[in-house]
């Protein structure tokens, strides 16, 4: 029997058909059956080096579950992500795989690297469809730690915790749990069934969520101390969105999009009877080049807009998800590469009607590496739009730092924590987009991880 | 779930309710704020909190009828729940070494002024206060600012209730009378716009609470963005209280339109609903 698969592209993933999708909010790549999964996790070739392993930010043994998955062994493979991740499940749906994994993939060098992500999907997935069981609590060592944020940072702080005996209470502010993951990233990316679950096995562990709860308000970092949480994480997220400071900006059809998408995805606007509403425009301007603009952007599509992306760099420069712009693409959204908005004009009524926009040429390389844009002269021109979506990053939201003595911040305001979540306080931890701004949803995770370890110790060490 | 303790009608389109939630009602602050969402679908409000009694746990809550969530908030009576019930946030009013305080509210703002001036009384300021109402029918809390009150003023745009016009003439009879510490405005955009205006001239320190249109109340949407001295500024977490003087009135009245539209077919909607289960 023939094991290797010498195919050199990766096994299509199933999706819906763009017309169709980019009139709905359902999920649109439907992932691999079990003979693909099986015939694509046979393009693994094994290599000695693994440099895939490098590859990913918390080193799911990949090689190992790519080798159950060839076998048929679809659990095994799920027990040996789940070894090292928190949610596989998700992170097989939104990682940026093709600047970790699948990066240093061998198979890559000559034609696509393997699909480590869509069959990391597939293995989590399958577990989901084929075990009702539920994660039982183990026995509690007597101590209590307090998370705040259920972002996957504190999602996995709290469930390492909870698996290691702790009695863990999550402190979340919104009233439904998952962070980003039911706020920002799309149902028909990340269906909200999936995040529930995660959510729903933290609970069968013994996790408490309280929902509704604002730390730095409700309780402070000190009276959760006071109350006798011997250890506090804070997974609190990236904080709040970025302008540009141009005129216009703060007119009625101008959203950051973050609000554009909480409307949509957490109090599900779009929907018929929905009591939150959200502005139906007809053209849409999203700026910015991130996974959060391509969002902005395809949920702009599904509620009916023709939608424009306006970057200001080129297309190799997007920091968005491959995939995500291929889908975009599909869809019908349009790009307008190296522009920048300089306007946003407005009518009478203060009702957007253009956003006037200057084109860009690459100069030299700036701090990051990537070369800087500069504005060519006398090349304005508007953009016949009547709404705008800025997805143009975030800066620490000041509320625990300004409530919590002592804890120090760095340059920008994000919370100090060094590799293991330790911050200037004993027995306050922090991880996640809170520590480094947005970043990954795979970074968070590890972070929580991390530092749920580095607590642990804290705790023993007492 | 919250439990909804007690509720009343203040006038027809304005309704006070009292929400069981005692570690807010142990936290709250005058001038803080609370979201809260009646049904499990329904809309984020934000709401500022009139007043908490400790010993039962209640945080007093009133609000005006004009959307769809509001609608719903409204039909709901003492002894049911609502879903959601967050709180406190922002930042509570400064009130630190204030002797002697004008408190000016506008219709249902009065609620959110209420509590300022209380707070200013226990700490044993002179409190003089300025209430206006569009007529009689809509006056609210009178009796509550008249114990709190050194001087109470009260003013309805038709006449049939106290001096006819609006707050502005008695706050500038007080400015012109005597010297104050500060000046707190609550109350719709354009009545703080021109009794900000009214105040300038005297160089007084003068905070207008805003409350633009918000989401999550935690600095994470954005929507609540106010632009005070040329800045952009979050109420939800620089607020709510800003200096009035430097607050771009204009702009913010003109956020405050972006779901007109959507308010105004929420409540058709919901009459059509109501209609509907009135007939059976
Ligand atoms: C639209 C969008 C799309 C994205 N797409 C991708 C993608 O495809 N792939 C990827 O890897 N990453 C993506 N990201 C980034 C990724 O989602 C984040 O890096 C990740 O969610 C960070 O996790 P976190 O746990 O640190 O914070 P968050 O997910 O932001 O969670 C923080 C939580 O803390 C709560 N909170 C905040 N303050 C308080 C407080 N004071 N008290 C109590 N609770 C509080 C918040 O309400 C929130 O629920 C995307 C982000 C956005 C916005
Ligand atoms: S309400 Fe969302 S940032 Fe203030």
């Amino acid at each position: 029997m023939k094991t290797f698969n010498d195919r050199a592209t990766k096994y299509p993933m199933p999706v819906q058909d763009p017309l169709v999708r980019s009139q709905n909010f359902e999920e649109v790549a439907l992932g691999y059956d079990a003979e693909t999964a099986v015939l694509e996790a046979k393009r693994c070739l094994h290599c000695k080096n693994r440099p895939c392993v490098k590859g990913c930010p918390v080193a799911v043994d990949i090689p190992a579950f790519l080798g159950k998955i060839a076998e048929g062994a679809f659990e095994e493979a799920y027990e040996v992500i789940s070894r090292t991740s928190s949610l596989p499940a998700v992170c097989g749906r939104v990682c940026p795989q093709e600047r970790q994994c699948e990066k240093e993939c061998t198979r890559g060098i000559k034609g696509e690297s393997v699909a480590i992500g869509r069959l990391e999907r597939f293995a989590a997935d399958h577990h989901f469809a084929h075990t009702q069981d539920k994660p039982k609590p183990p026995a509690p060592n007597g101590h209590r730690v307090a998370v705040v944020g259920s972002g996957p940072a504190g999602l996995a702080c709290a469930g390492d915790l909870a698996k290691m005996g702790y009695e863990v209470t999550v402190f979340e502010a919104l009233h439904t749990a998952g962070g980003v993951l039911v706020y920002g990233i799309p149902e028909f990316r990340l269906p909200k069934k999936i995040v529930a679950r995660e959510i729903e096995n933290l609970v069968s562990l013994g996790v408490r969520i309280e929902t509704n709860s604002v730390v730095g308000r409700l309780y402070t970092v000190e009276e959760l101390q006071e109350e006798g949480f011997e250890a506090i994480f804070l997974g609190t997220g990236a904080g709040l969105p970025r302008f540009m400071g141009i005129k216009g900006e703060n007119a009625k059809g101008v959203f950051s999009a973050n609000e554009y998408l909480t409307r949509a995805n957490l109090m599900k606007a779009y929907e018929e009877d929905a009591e939150t509403p959200i502005y139906r425009a007809k053209r849409v301007a999203v700026v910015g080049g991130g996974n959060v603009a391509m969002d902005a952007a395809r949920t702009a599509k599904r509620l009916g807009a023709d939608v424009c992306i306006v970057y200001r760099r080129g297309r190799e420069e997007l920091p968005a998800r491959k995939e995500e712009v291929v889908h975009a693409e599909e869809e019908g959204i349009t790009f307008r590469f190296l522009t920048n908005p300089v306007e946003v004009i407005t009518d009478a009524d203060e009702n957007v009607v253009a956003l006037r926009c200057v084109e860009m040429e690459l100069g030299e390389p700036d701090g990051s590496g990537r070369r800087r844009p500069i504005p060519k002269e006398n090349s304005e021109f508007e953009l016949p739009v009547d709404c705008v979506i800025m997805a143009l990053g975030t800066s620490p939201n000041p509320l625990i730092k300004q409530t919590t003595a002592g804890l120090e911040t760095g340059l920008h305001g994000e919370i100090a924590a060094d590799g293991e979540g330790r911050t200037s306080l004993p027995g306050v931890f922090a991880g996640g987009d809170a520590v480094t701004g947005s970043a990954t949803v795979i970074l968070a995770m590890g972070a929580g991880k991390n530092a749920a370890r580095a607590i642990d110790e804290y705790i023993r060490g007492k | 779930m919250y439990r909804i303790l007690t509720r009343k009608s203040l006038n027809p389109s304005v309704t006070m309710i009292e929400v069981e939630a005692p570690r807010i009602a142990m936290k709250a602050r005058a001038g803080q704020f609370v979201i809260l969402r009646a049904d499990a679908r329904g809309e984020r409000i934000p709401l500022t909190i009139a007043g908490c009694d400790r010993a039962r746990g209640a945080v007093t809550v009133i609000f005006q009828i004009v959307g769809g969530a509001t609608l719903s908030l409204d039909r709901k009576q003492a002894g049911e729940e609502i879903a959601d019930f967050v709180g406190p946030l922002g930042n509570p009013t400064d009130v630190a070494g204030v002797k002697k305080a004008i408190v000016v509210g506008g219709g249902v703002g009065c609620a959110i002024a209420l509590p300022v001036a209380r707070r200013l009384k226990e700490l044993g300021a002179d409190v003089r206060s300025v209430i206006g109402f569009r007529s009689r029918d809509f006056v609210i809390l009178e009796e509550e600012f008249r114990a709190v009150s050194d001087t109470l003023d009260i003013t309805t745009d038709d006449g049939s209730y106290g001096e006819r016009g609006n707050v502005c003439a008695p706050l500038k009879r007080l400015l012109d009378g005597e010297t104050f510490d500060a000046v707190y405005l609550v109350g719709p955009l354009v009545m703080m716009k021109y009794a900000a205006l009214t105040a300038k001239p005297y160089g007084v320190k003068t905070v207008a609470s805003m409350n633009p249109i918000m989401i999550d109340g935690t600095g994470m949407c954005g929507c609540c963005r106010i632009r005070v001295g040329g800045e952009t500024k979050f109420a939800c977490v620089d607020g709510p209280d800003f200096d009035a003087q430097l607050v771009d009135f204009d702009e913010a009245i003109m956020r405050s339109r972006t779901y007109l539209a959507f308010e105004a077919e929420a409540r058709e909607r919901h009459c059509n609903l109501y209609k509907k289960e009135v007939r059976g």
